[in-house]
């Protein structure tokens, strides 16, 4: 029993009932969202994973060629070489509201010199790994932007999930409970205080009765 | 709004990503990594992507993006090999949001 610290009169016991309905609302209404942001975020955490399997697989691929390319050329040939790039991307990032959880949306924009042409140099004084590298690392790159914007998501909404779980938490076993049992300990007091005074009546009538016409129950 | 995508890291693991357009920086120390993961944050940085050797240096400075929308720091293996940090954070999510991790 967790009584609060209050008078229990009338008036606080009609608080505390409009009080025992809102925390109800509440925490139904908490409870879906924090089953419909769980449900949300268990499909997004398994895309995290694969993505993330996948960019980190063919950034080791591409890492691969680098170090091949980098073992025949010299840095500053590399350095050079990569020095103009011929493409150049940025992301529009927008806000999405996902049950009050703010994420991003990143759309990539790319642009390119050339059509397709994603090389920045001649291919005559650099090694064709060096080529393989920027390949790899171009075709995983689209994988890679989703990657941030899913695990961003994650992170955002795995905040938002703890929280609303300690609020549903709080309601369900402290809160709620806490009223309901201070809206029975008001009610049994005024009740209480409802019998005793019909007895001081009755007490009062038995004295009256005698004083008035000498009678009494007992004789 | 329109920002930029930056990849920090020593110079064999990110210099690759100048190719397809990425803007790159350069950071091998504990200090460095700081002041540059300050400045990007604060610049047009929508996406920052770090190797997963200089993160581990800097966790608490990382922590402080969590929650904010942007920039999104992206844990990526460097030449030296992958140590797993961004899988283990993955999973860090799920134990924090479910409170362990049902998904392997």
């Amino acid at each position: 029993m967790a009584v609060m610290n209050v008078n229990p009169t009338r008036m606080e016991l009609s608080n505390l009932k409009k009080k025992l309905v809102t925390a109800m609302r509440g925490h139904k209404l908490l409870k879906d969202k924090r089953d419909e942001l769980m449900r949300q975020f268990l499909l997004l955490v398994r895309e995290n994973k694969e993505l993330r399997k996948k960019v980190e697989d063919g950034i080791r691929a591409a890492s691969a060629h680098m170090a091949k390319a980098a073992s025949v050329m010299s840095d500053e040939a590399v350095e050079v070489a990569l020095m103009m790039p011929s493409q150049s991307m940025s992301v529009d990032v927008e806000e999405k509201n996902v049950m009050s959880v703010t994420v991003p949306v990143f759309k990539p924009e790319y642009k390119t010199a050339v059509d397709g042409e994603i090389y920045s140099y001649g291919y005559a004084f650099t090694s064709c790994d060096l080529d393989d590298a920027v390949k790899a690392l171009s075709d995983i790159m689209p994988d890679m932007l989703r990657l941030a914007e899913v695990e961003k998501n994650c992170q955002l909404m795995a905040g938002e999930i703890e929280r609303t779980r300690r609020r549903v938490n709080a309601l369900e076993h402290v809160m709620i409970p806490q009223y309901q049992d201070t809206i029975k300990y008001i009610t049994m007091k005024l009740d209480e205080n409802e019998r005793s005074n019909t007895t001081r009546l009755m007490k009062v009538k038995d004295m009256m009765l005698e004083k008035a016409h000498h009678y009494n129950y007992d004789g | 709004m329109v920002k930029k995508i930056a990849t920090v890291g020593d110079r064999d693991s990110v210099q690759g990503f100048a190719s397809i357009g990425l803007e790159v920086f350069f950071a091998d120390e504990k200090q460095d990594a700081e002041k540059l993961l300050k400045r990007l944050a604060k610049e047009e940085y929508a996406v920052i992507y770090m190797t997963e050797k200089l993160a581990s240096m800097i966790p608490q400075e990382i922590e402080k993006y969590t929650e904010a929308v942007t920039p999104a720091i992206i844990l990526i293996p460097g030449v030296s090999g992958n140590t797993g940090d961004g899988m283990r954070n993955v999973s860090r999510f799920v134990e924090k949001a479910v409170g362990s991790d049902i998904i392997n």
